[in-house]
């Protein structure tokens, strides 16, 4: 970094990562997710209902294009065109911008769908805490929603919320949660209704004399007693499984369990790519019905 | 499936729950699209293809304000829309 140069502390680490043992081209259906969301994109492929590979990226101020940059970053590294992927579905903010999508599903049921790919059939409560809104669902074994709620009207409790604190903070927003636990005792958490008051009252709390950890706990708080009393609407069930960037952030979730009494179920897979891997998996299940026929198409 | 639409700030809670498996054999007649006054009700189809009433985007961020109208101060002793929805699909938190 040069000098002048200002440091993103918010950005986060984008990733793109194929499945190796699996070759593309034994497959009979390849579907793909196209999640293009406030925040971040993703770009899922599966290959016979199964995850073979994805992109995470920032939105950038075009959702076309953040559609297919987040693609074409996974096609280039599979070695696939677009051609050769059957079906399209594009969910999220930007759901209907996405150029080669068939398909526009809303994000709550793909991000069921996902979840129940990803954490297993025993998910019934979900919480995705996306980039700039907040939704719980509730979803039956076969992950079809049956109960949901979201919250878009500001950003508190969300992704980019956290990100405002990073920068204000100036510390990395992956080290963020670990560094919530390294406090003497919990503080009171802080304005969980808007994330400029929010902001406005960290700053207060830094002049007050408060070390930046205790205001990252304070706002790691604030973000998990906003989304439970969000979740605690439509109750939750057991087994319980957060999606979204926010999940990464050890300071909200083990909090978020601390209040709600239950743990969340843990997974090997990125909880950002939920929305696009149940979007390619809603591809998958309707190619299954079509019989496939729709690739020439 | 039970859809709730609305939001939650500062001054309270206010969202309209409809569920959605009584819009799929709805026995009013879509009464929901005539019965609110101010027209928030739109007929969609939803991801798994199943007909069902929902509030329209431009609504869902103002509920607060759109529906005070048809609150006991407005001169309603019932609201309009879940009076309209025979099957008592439609109901409101607040």
């Amino acid at each position: 970094m040069t000098a002048g140069e200002k440091k993103e502390y918010w950005r986060w680490q984008e990733n793109c990562w194929i499945d190796e043992s699996k070759n593309w081209r034994d497959a009979k259906i390849i579907t793909a997710g196209i999640d293009v969301g406030s925040v971040s994109s993703q770009a899922v492929i599966c290959v016979d209902g199964e995850l073979y590979g994805f992109n995470s990226m920032r939105t950038g101020n075009n959702s076309p294009d953040s559609a297919t940059n987040a693609i074409n970053g996974v096609l280039e590294k599979s070695g696939m065109k677009l051609e050769d992927v059957t079906y399209v579905i594009g969910t999220g903010y930007g759901r209907v911008n996405v150029p080669f999508a068939h398909k526009a599903i809303t994000e709550i049921a793909c991000h069921a769908r996902g979840a129940n790919y990803m954490g297993g059939n025993t998910i019934r409560t979900i919480l995705d805490m996306g980039g700039q809104d907040c939704k719980a669902i509730h979803c039956d074994e076969k992950g079809k929603v049956t109960n949901f709620l979201m919250n878009d009207k500001c950003a508190a409790g969300t992704g980019r919320g956290m990100e405002v604190i990073a920068d204000l903070m100036q510390i990395p927003i992956a080290e963020l949660g670990p560094r919530s636990f390294e406090v003497d005792e919990e503080p009171e958490a802080v304005s969980s209704t808007c994330v400029v008051f929010a902001k406005s009252e960290a700053l207060g709390l830094l002049k007050a004399g408060y070390s930046k950890n205790k205001v990252i706990a304070a706002y790691c708080q604030a973000m998990a007693e906003r989304v439970v009393s969000l979740i605690e609407r439509i109750g939750v069930e057991n087994d319980f499984f957060i999606t979204g960037g926010i999940a990464k952030n050890p300071g909200v979730v083990k909090r978020i369990e601390k209040l709600l009494g239950t743990k969340a179920a843990e997974t090997k897979y990125d909880s950002q790519i939920a929305g696009a891997l149940g979007a390619a998996l809603f591809g998958y299940t309707l190619m299954q019905k079509q019989g496939a026929s729709a690739k020439a198409a | 499936m039970i859809a709730n639409y609305g939001y939650k700030d500062g001054s309270g809670e206010y969202y309209i729950s409809i569920d959605t498996d009584k819009c799929t054999s709805c026995t009013a007649g879509r009464a929901c699209l005539t019965g609110c006054p101010k027209g928030m009700f739109e007929i969609i189809t939803d991801d798994y293809d199943d007909e069902v009433a929902a509030v329209k985007q431009s609504f869902r961020r103002t509920l607060a304000f759109d529906c005070t109208g048809c609150k006991p101060a407005g001169g309603y002793t019932s609201l309009p829309c879940s009076t309209a929805c025979t099957p008592g699909a439609i109901k409101h938190s607040w």
